[in-house]
């Protein structure tokens, strides 16, 4: 870690404090961008762990390992740490990094409230991760946590998973706050809105959902503590409330919350492609309207999660054309990358490998996702494996690729280092062909009907989770690789210039590598 | 370092923003119930009694519709619990009674509550109940057994293409102790 402070500062701040207070007390956007980071790799690893619980149990069919309860615990967790622990916190420790430097700002707009938002984590998952060893165990519900499977039927350690939620939220809540004010008022002159990086506008767009929906759930989550607690019937038929309206509630959270795990990435790769195309990205305008619209229609589909719940014919038709137009300003965004590609002296080093394959697989989730917005289809489709591969094909290789990605193509500004190219491609094609082993057979024991959630199932499906569970384990045996790669680089290498990647566009290059402690003090001269 | 104030105008901005997407959580619940109500979408029939005025209403003699009753017990309850009638043919602006049984075969005293709902849902409008046991929570005692009537009328408005329509209660334990 201390190869991050080598290297001569350009002005005349002290450097950062020493020992391990520095990380507790600290306000600096670079620290807390690589507590972020880390902590956001912790979690990666604990909720990959869970993963190997439930790929180790599903090897084979009949129950092996772990009982039933156990593995709904396990399930629930490793949705839970995986969406609010590993990607969202790792989004943000890439916003603390880079967009100060993007907008050349010399910091965050509020460092004390930055500090808060980061060490709310550390507290709110251990809380939750301490339900597993509570009697009745830790939540066993699944991500979704529907009512009342949730409320009625749930383990007493529900009070401490809600508990848990509300500081995830106020430390997203505090974190979205803080990018906006930064976006908006720290700009250096000259920096306007649309000469903003990509990744700058996507994580605006983001920070503008998390402030929308967190609240929400925070809601929905209270109105849970109510009806458990304090007797009220939000979600209970018998007091006169109803449990679909829990539903309605929470993905009204949920579906703004997937493109929260989605837009950042876009941002990123939207960096990497010209960089290594050597060529500017093409309809930049266009990318920062189709981000925006699709932030706007995330919040008029949600319903496309609920079409067995019952809906009236209108309803399920409505949800159904709004999902599919979707699909317009997100092709808008593929064709965009793939014509930035077109013709471009192109080189695949490690972060392009990874963006590029983002732009592959991500589209294919894409279009699982389209096959699931088809209402009729849907009742066949619904809670089983063909959702689990859909949201894994954007969420893996699309929010973890982006994030990887986005680690190699600024690993040498942050830490000074080249990372090694080598380790870096073996890290690329062991991800690429696991994660594909993982998640592809799933698509067809999904069609041919295995249900989500189970810890046993038909014979009939015994071969395809086989080869499921042999990609799982070589996709989380190989994140170790990509630890070791991380920790070499901060430990040394070849020395990183200032822009290490030819084609590579933007304010941080412009500063030296690693980046000094304190950057843009005086705000750079923006063309 | 002192916070300038435009930040501090927009971080106010945000957090009030917050603090009604908070408040929206919590206003989809009524919206949700009004919505429901107005569409007569997820069968939810009014619960509270009907005003039947005889002289305002004229029977419609040329149309005769099914209803069909339906029971089911919510998760662990006990109780025996059915329509003493299943199936009644009627017309539209006739008040008609039906009787349900119940019987709590426990050995201690229960409270419970019937939840009404209505398929097809755009049916759910047209159905008054002018008395109902459901419009109040029912207790009895250990063995003790229940006949309790359920009068309605169905309106003449009610949309031609409807020919039958089933009205489904299902019964939750709602005990005060078994208060989760
Ligand atoms: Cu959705």
């Amino acid at each position: 870690m201390s190869a991050v402070l080598e290297g001569h500062t350009t002005d005349h701040h002290h450097g950062p404090a020493k020992g391990l207070w520095r990380w507790v007390l600290t306000t600096n956007h670079k620290d807390i961008g690589t507590l972020y980071l880390w902590f956001s790799f912790a979690m990666f690893l604990f909720g990959g762990t869970m993963a190997f619980v439930i790929r180790a149990e599903l090897f084979q069919p009949g129950m092996q390992i772990v009982d039933p309860n156990f593995f709904n615990q396990m399930t629930t967790m490793h949705g839970l740490v995986m969406v609010f622990g590993a990607v969202m916190p790792a989004f943000v420790g890439l916003a603390n990094w880079m967009v100060p430097m993007m907008v050349g700002a010399p910091d965050m707009a509020m460092p004390r409230m930055n500090n808060w938002s980061f060490w709310i984590l550390p507290f709110a998952f251990a809380m939750l991760s301490s339900t597993l060893f509570m009697e009745g165990g830790g939540p066993n519900f699944g991500w979704t946590f529907y009512a009342p499977l949730s409320t009625t039927y749930a383990p007493p350690s529900t009070v401490l998973f809600i508990l848990s939620v509300h500081m995830m939220g106020i430390s997203s809540i505090m974190g979205a706050i803080n990018i906006i004010a930064t976006v908006l008022n720290l700009r250096a002159p000259g920096m306007t809105l649309m000469k903003m990086p990509l990744f700058v506008w996507t994580w605006l767009i983001t920070a503008f959902l998390l402030i929308a929906v967190m609240p929400v759930l925070a809601g929905v989550v209270t109105m849970m503590l109510m009806d458990i607690s304090f007797g009220t019937s939000f979600f209970s038929a018998a007091g006169g409330g109803d449990p679909v309206l829990f539903q309605h509630v929470f993905w009204f959270f949920g579906h703004p919350e997937v493109y929260i795990m989605i837009l950042p990435a876009f941002g990123v790769v939207s960096a990497i492609i010209p960089a290594f195309a050597r060529k500017p990205l093409f309809g930049y305008t266009s990318m920062v309207y189709a981000t925006a619209s699709i932030a706007f229609l995330s919040f008029i589909v949600w319903a496309h999660h609920m079409f067995t719940v019952g809906m009236p014919i209108t309803g399920e038709l409505y949800f159904m054309y709004a999902t599919m137009l979707i699909a317009v300003p997100t092709g808008v965004k593929v064709f965009n990358w793939i014509t930035t590609m077109f013709k471009g002296a192109l080189t695949f080093e490690t972060p392009m490998l990874f963006a590029v394959a983002f732009v592959i697989l991500f589209t294919i989730g894409g279009f699982s996702g389209l096959m699931l917005a088809i209402a009729p289809a849907d009742f066949q489709y619904h809670d089983t494996y063909f959702v689990v591969a859909h949201f894994h094909y954007v969420l893996v290789p699309g929010a973890i690729f982006g994030i990887m990605a986005g680690v190699y193509y600024w690993l040498p500004k942050w830490t000074g280092y080249m990372y090694d190219e080598t380790m870096g491609k073996v890290h690329f094609w062991l991800s690429f062909i696991g994660m594909n082993l993982a998640f592809f057979p799933m698509h067809f024991t999904g069609l041919a009907g295995m249900p989500r959630r189970i810890p046993d199932y038909a014979l009939q499906f015994a071969n395809f989770n086989m080869i499921s569970s042999v990609g799982a384990f070589l996709f989380g045996f190989t994140q170790l690789l990509f630890l070791f790669i991380v920790i070499k680089c901060i430990m040394g290498g070849k020395k990183a210039s200032a822009k290490p990647w030819e084609g590579a566009e933007g304010l941080e290059w412009m500063l030296p590598s690693p980046a000094p402690y304190h950057t843009f003090t005086t705000p750079p001269d923006v063309k | 370092m002192a916070m300038d104030s435009s930040v501090k105008k927009t971080t106010l901005k945000l957090v009030l923003l917050t603090l009604t997407m908070f408040g929206f959580g919590f206003a989809m619940v009524p919206l949700y119930d009004v919505f429901c109500e107005v569409t007569g979408i997820n069968g939810k029939t009014n619960n509270t009694p009907y005003q039947y005025q005889t002289e305002k209403v004229t029977i419609d003699k040329s149309r005769t519709v099914t209803i069909q009753f339906v029971t089911n017990n919510n998760d662990k309850m006990g109780w025996d619990f059915y329509p003493k009638t299943t199936e009644l043919k009627v017309h539209p602006g006739q008040l008609e009674s039906v009787v349900f049984f119940a019987h709590n075969p426990s050995e201690q005293a229960m409270v419970a509550q019937a939840i009404p709902s209505i398929t097809p849902f755009d049916a759910a409008d047209y159905l008054h109940k002018t008395e109902c046991f459901c419009f109040n929570q029912q207790r009895l005692t250990s063995g003790e057994k229940v006949d309790m009537p359920m009068r309605f009328v169905i309106d003449q408005a009610l949309p031609k293409h409807i020919k039958k329509l089933t009205l489904s209660y299902t019964l939750f334990d709602v005990t005060p102790s078994h208060s989760n």
